[in-house]
Parts: structure tokens; sequence; C-alpha cells
């Protein structure tokens, strides 16, 4: 009972408390560079949860039974980014021969996630935070739906925002960012639910 | 004098942190005060220059075709022993740090450097290009640090500069980050074209 209790808790502080874009600040660069349409928003969003869980599953498998059994940890880095980079490739070679379609919808966002920091990051954290399997999915499922999250509403902002007069040094990124701070301020909202979760839950 | 021109390129013209809007994560993530933004900076920096220099050394060894792929090697390479380096002598600013040394990585100004200058250039010249770069952004994450700190424990580098009792905790937490560097790039952008 404990052990769900505790998948529940992962499941809220990496969606709400510890949202992934606006309190860890990863996964910046495509929060900014394909957040103008909710569409797109949207679809980068379910193309990063998807490869987020995939590239946890098989980074996890590879430092336990690759790195961790030979003692050679102090190739995490190289290891991850190189896994993390063919399985994006062949994750893009797979939907373009098995459905078609969701290849035509995420096609321009599947090669610009290898270089998404949110992979390699959350990758890097299931490790360091001793998850087992099952906890870093989940881990990284809640990590890609509060991506996702982050990534719609601000979509939403930025398109109500092309409609309003902007002084000329702020058209652009600084507004976005603007904006990105507020967010994250009603984000902040959130901090200390975890402690308090814990305490519902009675875990320790 | 062209190696210099290289050099104020990086700093003011195609400054990454204000103009090019690359690494935004760290930019973002490291800032909470000047001397964390600074050594984030400075961490880039030397795996920069490094990387410039070894990419444009052996770019005539690397067939086309995978390029990209023996460009992340090297750079991972590198920061893994950057990785090992500041943990072994400087405990403090890894745990300041954290994750972000070993996403130094994904940092796209390094990849993009890579591909658009030291693929093209000579090592001596990759070299400026990556002290001009590097200087540009350890500036740039500097002055957001320094900002982010002032307003958020009225200090710099640790000094108090006003009362004790001052505190707007919000720019050391998340949103004063996006909010810092919002203000900062509208001032830098009044600043060099006059908008």
């Amino acid at each position: 009972m404990d052990y769900v209790l505790n998948l529940i808790l992962i499941i809220i502080v990496a969606i709400f408390v510890n949202n992934v874009v606006l309190a860890q600040f990863l996964g910046i660069c495509p929060f900014l560079g394909v957040s103008k349409k909710v569409d797109t928003a949207s679809g980068m969003g379910m193309a990063v949860t998807a490869v987020l869980v995939v590239a946890t599953i098989v980074t996890y498998l590879i430092q336990v039974y690759v790195l961790n059994a030979f003692g050679l940890e102090y190739l995490q880095t190289i290891a991850f980014i190189l896994v993390i980079a063919a399985l994006v490739q062949m994750i893009e070679i797979i939907l373009k021969k098995t459905m078609p379609a969701l290849y035509q919808a995420l096609g321009v966002f599947l090669p610009l996630i290898t270089t998404n920091c949110c992979i390699l990051g959350v990758a890097i954290l299931v490790i360091q935070k001793e998850y087992d399997l099952l906890e870093g999915v989940i881990y990284a499922l809640a990590t890609g739906i509060g991506f996702l999250l982050a990534m719609v509403l601000f979509a939403g902002l930025r398109e109500q925002l092309d409609l309003i007069d902007v002084p000329k040094s702020f058209r652009g990124v600084p507004i976005a960012l603007v904006t990105a701070g507020l967010l994250a301020m009603a984000f902040m909202g959130f901090s200390g639910v975890d402690g308090g979760l814990k305490i519902l839950f009675g875990l320790q | 004098m062209n190696n210099l021109k290289v050099l104020v390129n990086g700093i003011i013209k195609e400054n990454p942190t204000f103009v090019l809007l690359l690494g935004m994560c760290p930019t973002l993530g490291t800032t909470s005060s000047a001397i964390n933004g600074m050594s984030m900076g400075l961490a880039t920096m030397c795996v920069l220059i490094l990387s410039n220099f070894i990419i444009a050394s052996i770019k005539k060894l690397i067939p086309d075709a995978v390029r990209i792929p023996s460009y992340i090697v090297v750079i991972a390479s590198l920061v893994t022993v950057l990785q090992m380096l500041i943990k072994a002598y400087a405990p403090d600013i890894d745990k300041s740090l954290g994750l972000f040394i070993p996403l130094i990585v994904v940092n796209c100004i390094i990849l993009g450097r890579a591909e658009s200058f030291a693929a093209k250039n000579g090592p001596v010249a990759s070299v400026f290009d990556g002290i001009g770069i590097g200087l540009g952004f350890t500036l740039g994450l500097t002055c957001l640090g320094a900002v982010r700190e002032l307003l958020g424990t009225g200090a710099i580098f640790g000094v108090t500069l006003w009362g004790e009792n001052y505190g707007m905790l919000m720019f050391v937490l998340a949103p004063g980050a996006f909010l810092a560097l919002g203000y900062l790039i509208v001032l830098f952008n009044r600043i060099t074209k006059k908008a």
C-alpha cells in the first residue's frame, strides 16, 4: 500500500510541485521555441513524453546491467547521451514505417528532442534518486505530463499575447520570458504540497 | 587582429545569453547567485574552448555522415573529465550546480559552435571563438546571477550591500529567473540596438 501511495506522490510532485520546466528549468529551449501555437505545443509535449518514458527504461537497464555490473559508472554521461540520440533516431524510423500519420504529425519535433535536456536530465535524476524501474517509469511519465501541461498553458497565453500591443523592446522573447515568470509564480503556489501529502499518506 | 574580432563578436554581437538565446536551461537554472552563474559559465567555457580546438583539429578525419555523433562523443568525454575534476577539487560547486554539470553535454551552444564555427575554421581561430563565446556566456550568467542575488537577498558575490533584513525571495526562486532574464534582454537590446 505504501508503495502505491509513494507512486501517487511521485506523480503529483513531478507534475505540479517540481514542474520540469517551471521549477527545474529543464527543456527550456522547446518551451520557448515551439510554444507559439497550442497544436504544435501539445504535439511537442506528447513526443517528449513518449521519448522520456522509453529513454528512461533503456538508460535504467543500461545503468544497472552494464555500467554498474562492470564498474563503469564514470561513463554514464557518454553512454546516456549516445543511447538517447540513437533511440530518437530509431523511434523516428519505426514511426515512419508503422504509423505514418503520427510520424507526419510529430515529424518536425522528433529530431529536436535529442538536444532537449529534460530527457538526459530525467535519465540521470532517476539514477541519482535511486528509484526502481517502475518508480522511474512513473516519474518519467509524470515529468512528461508536467512538460505537456506547461507547454499547453504557455502556448495558450502566447496566442493571447499576439493580440496585444506590446512595447517595442519587449516584443518576441522578452515578453515571453516575463509571461513564463508569471506562470512559474502561479506554479509556486504548489510548493509545500509534497510535505503535506507525505503526512496525509503517512509516509515518514 | 582577425582573432580579436572573433573574440569581440562572441561577447557582444553574438552574445549567447542575450542575443542568440542559446543554452537557456543552465542560464535560468544555475543563476540563483552571481558566484553560481559565474562557475557555470566558466565550466561551459572550458568545455567549449577544448571541444572547439579538438573538433577543428580532427575535422578532416571524421566522415561527414557521422559528424554529429562524433562531436557529441568528444563533448561528452570532455564533460565527464570536467565533472570528475569539479567533484574532486571543488565539491561546493558540484553541490550547487548539481545536475547541470552533466547537462553541459546537451547545451546547444557547444554543439552549435562546433557545427557552425569549428567545422569550418582552423584550430587557433576556433580557440578564440571558444574564448569569445565562452566569455559572453559567462558574462551573461554572472550578470543575471548578480541581478537575482542583489534583488533577492541584497548581496553580490556574498557581500551584503544593504540591511540584513532585506529579502525578496521570489528573485532567487524560479519565477525571478524568467522575469530577470526578460528585463535584462530588454536592457541589452535598448543599449546595443537603441531600439
